[in-house]
């Protein structure tokens, strides 16, 4: 029975049956009445679309590709894909500068770091933060992630022979995160893989993921990214190795976003890319085992991002944390925290996006959490902004918690 | 993974099966391919005329009242149809007969419910009406993008705005002993209800709008948080896309998200709903269920599924799994032993547990129970 695959159609827009239930979760239709919605941006709009380019709204723009859509979609549909195939496909106008400086974060952490206390500094001054908003449109009330005075990568390079003396070996994707802004979160996923007698590795050459830029439209600099990563991941797994992350939103955009948004086959490497807390939680169920502190407190609120949700995965996260004696663990009602990567720097975004994360911000205070835990870098950024509480990695919960003495 | 039951559908049938196994202790997933029809509740639970203590309880538990008033009920074009067991956004008269006269309000740009329909079913049954549309600054918004302009959105804007609503209609009622209003109160809050009821001095009913349904997703809403809080693992957005059936018994079950990761369990339970969810599959030949390949009852012919005359009765909504009498659904005519169909999956073949929301509570009450009832044996 063919019938289906011959009549499937791209991103499965007309698998959707108008139910609006999409409407229902999308967290921008609630605070910005310009954005048309995700039925009407993605399936409803699509079918214009192929009639004629001329329908093409551009206030596409305001969709934050959280992906709670497709999430919530009873029938299968792609919707935030198609939104963003969309954008990409028929919005051909250059992106702005301000879009571009602020999507090429590897290019900017490159820059940067070298100059980490300067750079610093600078972005801290309001006065930075003023004309950053006149020259750029970049909000001014915004805070800037720190760089770090030294790259993940130079740490690992002068960690590489103690790692490759362990028996078994991962690769990792740190991502630039990890590698110009916070190379703490490396160190702790080493720190725990090394307690479970396991080796840490960089592939020869990791690339920025992409995905701000697929979302600001550099789609010619993200395919090229793209293809580079999917060749250096093929490398890694050719070797037998498992590729891990810690960051929800680069695992979604190598595993899903590479074929489904730029057309970049990754069939070969995709089964091999996952999350650290998967890969350990599934290493302690198999009965690895790990020793934790015998006097560790730490009342932990977890907040799903929403490409984890997307990956479905939260659910390997918050068992590890769980896992853990001495935690005492809240989930948080999954929602958006509004910031979506580059989406809430944009002056246009700014008012949005904190009303968008308001009722995550709410239930966090309500929680009153040691710490919120959250697998994703600019989550951190906004919560820890809007809220005042430190947001950890739960990597890096773990790493904290386990006895690095008594470790078998 | 590994739990004592894994459920594959995350609706009113899932939720209530996975709320009783976690409050007895057992632990539980759900897998839900998107959201279900709780987003399409009508708030009257149907076929739950005897209205058993244990599911207003369940309900209670989770934050929901029920109330149980045999009589009627005002449908959103002005007819009545019988009702129970319902949420307690729903009016239940003893009789066809709401008053005198009736104000029916709405909101300026709002298109999802129907005033002039609504007051022609009405009027046809000699009550006097009058609509009222409001033009509230704060909807003002919402009207920039018309076709977003739905009853979770308009909920969402009452929540904060009801009063202003209730100071509106006080103004504008007159000699009315009836006020209608579109079912878009109490999202977050349902003693919202209550309030907008004692603040004005008519009879308020609240009546249904288009989906969604927002007594439904506050249903879900409830429903889900309460299985979460008693520790049960909700998957959201995964859909099972196939099991390991060995000897008559499932042993675990893949799913699009884990991949690899198989979930097992020692009981599983089938919930996925009938053709809009995807429970039920249908092609030019055959009707079937995805994830099992189980035995679904159907005409042969495939010109008998189908009544020509659209309005009639369709007989390819009785279709459903086929179970034994302890719900275990059955392949090749054989019962697995540890999985379980409830819900609208079931059809109507068993027309005693009901349809719609009985259905979907009963199955899973029964499949429940005899989950626990062998953990203990």
């Amino acid at each position: 029975m063919k019938l289906q695959e011959y009549t499937s159609s791209t991103h499965n827009f007309e698998e959707c049956m108008k139910c609006t239930v999409c409407t229902a979760y999308c967290p921008v239709l609630q605070v910005n009445p310009l954005y048309p919605g995700p039925k009407q941006a993605g399936p409803d709009g699509e079918r214009l679309r192929l009639k004629d380019p001329f329908f093409f709204n551009y206030a596409l723009k305001y969709c934050l590709n959280c992906k709670r859509c497709e999430v919530a979609c009873p029938s299968g549909v792609k919707v935030a894909d198609l939104i963003q195939a969309a954008r990409i496909k028929y919005d051909t106008s250059p992106p702005k500068w301000r879009d571009r400086l602020l999507a090429s974060t590897d290019f900017m952490g490159s820059l940067a770091r070298p100059v980490a206390p300067i750079a610093n500094a600078v972005t801290g001054l309001g006065v930075t933060r003023t004309m950053m908003d006149a020259m750029f449109k970049i909000d001014h009330r915004r805070t800037f992630p720190k760089y770090s005075p030294y790259s993940f990568e130079f740490w690992m390079g002068r960690h590489e022979k103690e790692q490759a003396a362990f028996g078994e070996q991962v690769a990792y994707f740190h991502g630039c995160y990890v590698n110009y802004n916070y190379p703490r979160l490396g160190k702790d996923l080493v720190k725990v893989l090394n307690a479970l007698g396991v080796g840490v590795q960089l592939l020869d050459k990791e690339k920025c993921c992409g995905i701000a830029m697929i979302t600001n439209r550099m789609t010619k600099e993200a395919t090229r990214n793209a293809k580079h990563n999917v060749s250096e991941l093929s490398k890694a797994v050719d070797k037998g190795l498992m590729v891990l992350t810690t960051s929800s939103s680069c695992t979604l955009t190598l595993r899903d976003e590479y074929p489904s948004l730029l057309g970049v086959d990754n069939s070969s490497v995709r089964d091999f890319v996952i999350m650290a807390s998967r890969y350990i939680y599934e290493r302690l169920e198999k009965g690895a085992a790990l020793r934790f502190k015998p006097d560790y407190h730490k009342k932990v609120a977890y907040h799903t991002p929403c490409h984890m949700e997307k990956l479905g995965w939260g659910v390997f996260s918050e068992k590890l944390l769980r896992m853990i004696p001495g935690v005492e663990f809240t989930m948080l009602d999954s929602a958006c925290c509004g910031i979506a990567g580059t989406y809430g720097f944009k002056r246009e975004n700014y008012e949005a996006s904190q009303a968008i994360g308001q009722p995550l911000f709410d239930q966090i205070k309500a929680v009153n959490p040691d710490v919120v835990a959250c697998d994703c870098e600019t989550c951190k950024w906004q919560i820890e902004m809007s809220t005042g509480y430190t947001v950890m990695n739960p990597i890096s919960i773990l790493a904290e918690a386990i006895d690095n003495n008594k470790t078998e | 993974m590994k739990f004592n039951t894994v459920i594959i559908g995350g609706g009113l049938a899932g939720l209530t099966a996975g709320i009783s196994l976690q409050k007895a202790g057992c632990s539980t997933a759900i897998i839900s391919t998107g959201q279900n029809a709780l987003h399409f509740f009508s708030g009257t639970l149907e076929s739950m005329e005897d209205a058993p203590q244990r599911v207003t309880d369940l309900f209670a538990e989770a934050g929901i009242a029920l109330h149980y008033t045999p009589g009627v009920r005002l449908m959103p074009m002005g007819t009545f149809k019988k009702a129970a067991l319902s949420l307690e956004d729903i009016s239940l008269f003893p009789e066809t007969k709401i008053g005198q006269k009736a104000l029916i309000v709405s909101f300026t740009g709002y298109h999802d419910f129907f005033c002039s329909f609504l007051a022609e079913g009405l009027e046809k049954q000699g009550v006097q009406c009058r609509i009222k549309l409001l033009n509230l600054p704060e909807l003002e918004q919402l009207e920039k993008s018309p076709s977003e302009m739905r009853s979770v959105q308009i909920a969402r804007t009452m929540d904060r705005i009801w009063e202003t609503v209730v100071r509106e209609i006080r103004i504008l009622l007159r000699d009315e002993d009836t006020v209608i209003l579109p079912q878009v109160f109490g999202l977050r809050d349902t003693s919202v209800l209550s309030r907008i009821r004692q603040g004005i001095p008519a009879q308020v009913v609240f009546t249904g709008t288009l989906p969604p349904s927002v007594p439904g997703i506050r249903t879900q809403i409830l429903l889900k948080r309460r299985y979460e809080l008693l520790g049960g693992t909700y998957l959201m957005g995964d859909e099972a896309t196939g099991a390991h059936v060995y000897d008559g018994a499932v042993h675990s079950i893949v799913t699009h998200n884990l991949g690899n990761h198989f979930l097992e369990a020692d009981n599983f339970i089938l919930s996925t709903g009938a053709f809009f969810s995807k429970g039920l599959k249908s092609n030019p030949f055959e009707i079937s269920e995805p994830v099992f390949g189980l035995d679904v009852e159907q005409a042969g012919d495939r010109s008998d599924w189908y009544n020509p005359e659209f309005m009639r009765e369709q007989p390819y909504m009785k279709y459903g799994v086929a179970t034994d009498s302890s719900l275990h659904a059955l392949k090749g005519g054989e019962p697995i032993k540890n999985l379980y169909a409830i819900g609208s999956i079931l059809g109507e073949t068993r027309p005693e547990l009901g349809t719609g929301g009985g259905l979907a509570i009963r199955s899973a009450l029964a499949a429940a129970d005899e989950i626990l009832k062998n953990t203990k044996e």
